[in-house]
């Protein structure tokens, strides 16, 4: 976002001498009226509640005791017998543990594909010559259009035929290379200066080291984005797993979840515990790397 | 060559499977294996099928429901979290958190909000609105609008950034400038902020589309998996992953349900594309 603070620019209204000095909107735009603070801070903390409320809400039920009621007509958000019993629960009954450890698994090769297949593809169509580069290119694009789950059936025959239906690799493999993120690489490593590469091929550089030396260390702001997509897209997606796996022992978080559901139907302590399992780190890793994420999507935006 | 993995990828699990969706579409391929040549049989079964008839319905209900809330709502909150204050990354962050959650996190969450016995019936019991729960999870037309606020709740953040992009690129100049000359915010938002991000403006409405047309997860979860009452709460993914398994299932109708879905999908691109040409040349 190109949200420049320039203290050197002058307010513009409050120049002396102007009459209408104390107008909405005489602040200038890098100062806020108490008032303005006010009204922002209280839309903030409404659509706080909005957006984190059902979050904390969920927490506040997989804490509260068995014996304390949670169908009171005053809901209350803080337990009065607060305890981790339901988590430990869930994990002895259904091996949450494993389901996260399958999608960690799913999630760690998507996140390694991207990150490899991506950037080297990317660097190929936007740096080197070789024919068809434009048709490669616009092969890409093309498949943005179609929305996965109209190939998602064939796409399961295909790794059916592979002979890996109801294995993780099979729940990983189509997405190991998106084509949004080749094209996310593309557009990142075109804004490079043409002429370092020529500088490197005069000095006798091949492909191979223009693109690790070159390439890569100025391309790390988007492949942080790419790997942070990429890992929350595996440890979130719900219905190609879905269709792949058959044997529970297999199941990812979010398949397992949804079978959670069905078994403890009638104890909401019990799946709000589960799904503070699926939750949790997920947003610990969003957290952690939200900077690099608002920077990159700042980033995308000053480049158009 | 450094593009022949993702190239291999792209001709694998997107060409091929575009192709074979049309192939498939005329066999009775079963999940397990096997299955042969039968025709149009399947596209004759899909002109009387009355569950695609509802997921249809609910898709475009879906749709026509989403749209006005998910391009207006994330514009304002772009605006809201734009100005640089104090702790304001913390509610960017905190915003977005929903996108960042899984739809099935997500969708047993609100499963237990909107319980009969959950936090919505309870207060709204509490104040008195109502005198019995009202039935979110179980009632035909209930059930599709929670899972409509479910997806527009989850959206809120996704798009929010997105725009918060293209405020950056809405000239600062213009806004003082109207500043100047009296406009207050609200003139200067209408004016100036929403010719401004117009293009964008475009851009989500069709990936609001394309989403509401293929929700999955909100649905399935809600329903607990089977759709409301009667099935009448599918949508078109519903069903196409219900017939991808067991030994009901059938790959043959579910890819032709796939070439349905598709059709679905590329109508109001094709409308908000043209949209979009209309707009720039006037």
């Amino acid at each position: 976002m190109s949200v420049v603070t320039d203290p050197a620019r002058p307010a513009v209204a409050e120049a002396p001498g102007t009459p209408s000095g104390r107008r909405r909107g005489s602040f200038g735009f890098n100062t806020v009226s108490p008032r303005e603070k006010v009204v922002r801070y209280l839309l903030l903390a409404f659509v706080l509640l909005i957006t984190i409320g059902p979050f904390l809400w969920q927490l506040s039920t997989s804490l509260k005791g068995s014996g304390e009621d949670i169908y009171t007509r005053i809901p209350r958000l803080l337990p009065s017998q607060p305890t981790f019993s339901h988590y430990k629960e869930v994990t002895d009954t259904i091996p949450v543990l494993d389901y996260a450890r399958n999608s960690l698994v799913v999630a760690f090769l998507v996140v390694g594909g991207n990150v490899i297949g991506a950037s080297l593809a990317g660097f190929a169509i936007s740096r080197l010559q070789f024919r068809g580069r434009r048709i490669v290119l616009g092969l890409f694009l093309a498949t943005l259009v179609l929305p996965g789950e109209v190939t998602i059936i064939s796409q399961y025959v295909t790794v059916r035929e592979f002979g890996l239906a109801n294995t993780l690799f099979g729940v990983a493999l189509p997405g190991m290379i998106g084509a949004l993120n080749v094209l996310l690489m593309y557009n990142a490593f075109r804004a490079l200066p043409l002429e370092v590469d020529q500088a490197a091929i005069v000095d006798g550089a091949n492909a191979w080291q223009r693109f690790v030396y070159i390439g890569l260390p100025s391309v790390r702001g988007t492949i942080s984005v790419i790997a942070i997509f990429a890992f929350i897209g595996a440890w979130d997606d719900f219905l190609w797993p879905l269709i792949v796996l058959t044997d529970p022992n297999k199941y990812t978080l979010t398949v397992g979840l949804q079978y959670l559901s069905g078994t403890f139907s009638n104890n909401p302590r019990l799946i709000a515990a589960g799904t503070m399992i699926a939750f949790i780190p997920i947003v610990i890793v969003f957290a952690t790397l939200q900077r690099f994420f608002f920077k990159g999507v700042e980033e995308g935006a000053v480049k158009g | 060559m450094l593009v022949i993995p993702a190239l291999t990828w792209l001709l694998v699990f997107n060409l091929w499977p575009s192709i074979n969706t049309v192939i498939l579409s005329f066999t009775n391929a079963r999940p397990i294996g096997g299955g042969h040549f039968v025709g149009l049989k399947n596209f004759e079964t899909l002109l009387h099928d009355e569950q695609l008839r509802w997921a249809l319905l609910n898709s475009v209900i879906y749709m026509v429901v989403c749209l006005p809330f998910l391009t207006v709502l994330p514009l304002l909150l772009a605006v809201l979290v734009e100005k640089k204050l104090p702790g304001i990354t913390f509610f960017r962050t905190a915003f977005y958190t929903p996108v960042v959650a899984s739809a099935v996190v997500v969708a047993l969450i609100w499963q237990w909000i909107l319980d009969d016995r959950g936090l919505v019936n309870g207060l709204a019991e509490k104040l008195g609105v109502i005198s019995g729960p009202l039935p979110f999870l179980s009632d035909q037309w209930l059930l599709l609008l929670s899972a409509i606020s479910l997806t527009i709740w989850k959206g809120l953040g996704y798009y929010m950034i997105i725009y918060l992009a293209a405020l950056g690129n809405v000239g600062r100049e213009l806004h003082e400038a109207a500043a100047v000359d009296g406009a207050g915010p609200f003139r200067r938002f209408v004016h100036i902020t929403i010719p401004g991000v117009r293009g964008t403006m475009i851009l989500i409405s069709i990936l609001i589309s394309v989403s509401a047309l293929r929700v999955f997860s909100e649905l399935f979860i809600l329903s607990g998996g089977k759709g409301g009452p009667g099935g009448r709460d599918n949508s078109v993914v519903m069903l196409i992953q219900q017939y991808s398994q067991g030994f009901e299932g059938n790959l043959g109708y579910a890819s032709a349900l796939s070439i349905v879905l598709f059709f679905v999908t590329v109508v109001p691109m094709l409308v908000l594309a043209r949209l979009n040409r209309r707009g720039a040349e006037a």
